[in-house]
């Protein structure tokens, strides 16, 4: 039953991650595709490490330092990942790089 | 060339976050310089953590700000303290044998009893003194870089 879970979650992220991937190869400019891999991959690396805690925390419960470090990690990512991105984000937009339009074609 | 195209702008978000991660990326830089030891990590890499720790201050908070605190001199120094240390652990042993033993033969200074406690305290000293050389070496090497865009020496 726990494999079950673990699995499933293990399988959402690397669904999102792969949803980040595709976002990176098909959207036009730069602006979509941070968008698309900002949010996917702080979701998808959050899920799959989650995966890993809850195994983690079920099979090896002796070592539950392994689990505060994955949490430790997994808020990190969240808090850290967004920022970046917001920065990408706004440096782009600060140095002129112009979003893309309908009928433009792919930068 | 002088105040070139852009100053620094502050971001409250960036600014925040930074505020907010600084002293957690440099306490698991500190962390991997102590495990390096007995596992991965080591000296250099938690150097190279904890240098990133002020290229991450430099870049939220502006070069001139970050200057104030800490002046090209005093790098300099950490810079050669670090390898002071090194080689200082290191003729610790030949100092502690009266020269019976290799430089940086660290199971024989007599810090405590045992010969492996020994070489694994002195390989932390010697990680410590490693970890500060690069730390230094890397926020001196982005001071350049960041002066070398704005301003030539003072910065703003």
């Amino acid at each position: 039953m726990l494999e079950v879970v673990v699995v499933l979650v293990l399988v959402l992220g690397v669904f999102f991650l792969f949803v980040g991937a595709i976002g990176l190869l098909r959207f036009p400019d730069f602006y979509t595709r941070l968008h698309a891999t900002g949010k996917c991959d702080t979701l998808g690396v959050g899920l799959v490490i989650l995966g890993l805690l809850i195994y983690h925390l079920f099979y090896y419960s002796d070592s539950l330092l392994v689990c505060v470090k994955l949490f430790f990690l997994i808020l990190f990512i969240f808090i850290s990942n967004p920022t970046a991105t917001y920065a990408l984000m706004k440096a782009a937009y600060r140095t002129g790089v112009a979003p893309w339009k309908l009928g433009d074609e792919r930068r | 060339m002088k105040e070139k195209e852009r100053p620094h702008e502050r971001d409250v978000v960036v600014e925040t976050i930074s505020r907010l991660m600084i002293p957690f990326i440099q306490l698991f830089a500190l962390y991997v310089i102590i495990h390096g030891a007995g596992g991965p990590g080591g000296g250099f890499q938690g150097g190279v953590i904890f240098g990133s720790s002020f290229v991450l201050f430099i870049i939220a908070f502006g070069i001139g700000k970050a200057g104030k605190r800490v002046s090209e001199a005093k790098l300099a120094v950490l810079t050669s303290l670090g390898v002071y240390i090194f080689a200082g652990v290191g003729v610790l042993c030949l100092i502690f044998t009266l020269g019976a033993v290799q430089y940086l033969n660290y199971g024989f200074v007599p810090l405590t009893s045992h010969f492996a406690e020994n070489r694994a305290l002195c390989m932390d000293f010697v990680e410590i003194g490693i970890g500060i050389t690069v730390m230094a070496a890397i926020t001196s090497i982005f001071f350049d870089l960041a002066w070398g865009r704005s301003e030539e020496g003072g910065g703003e």
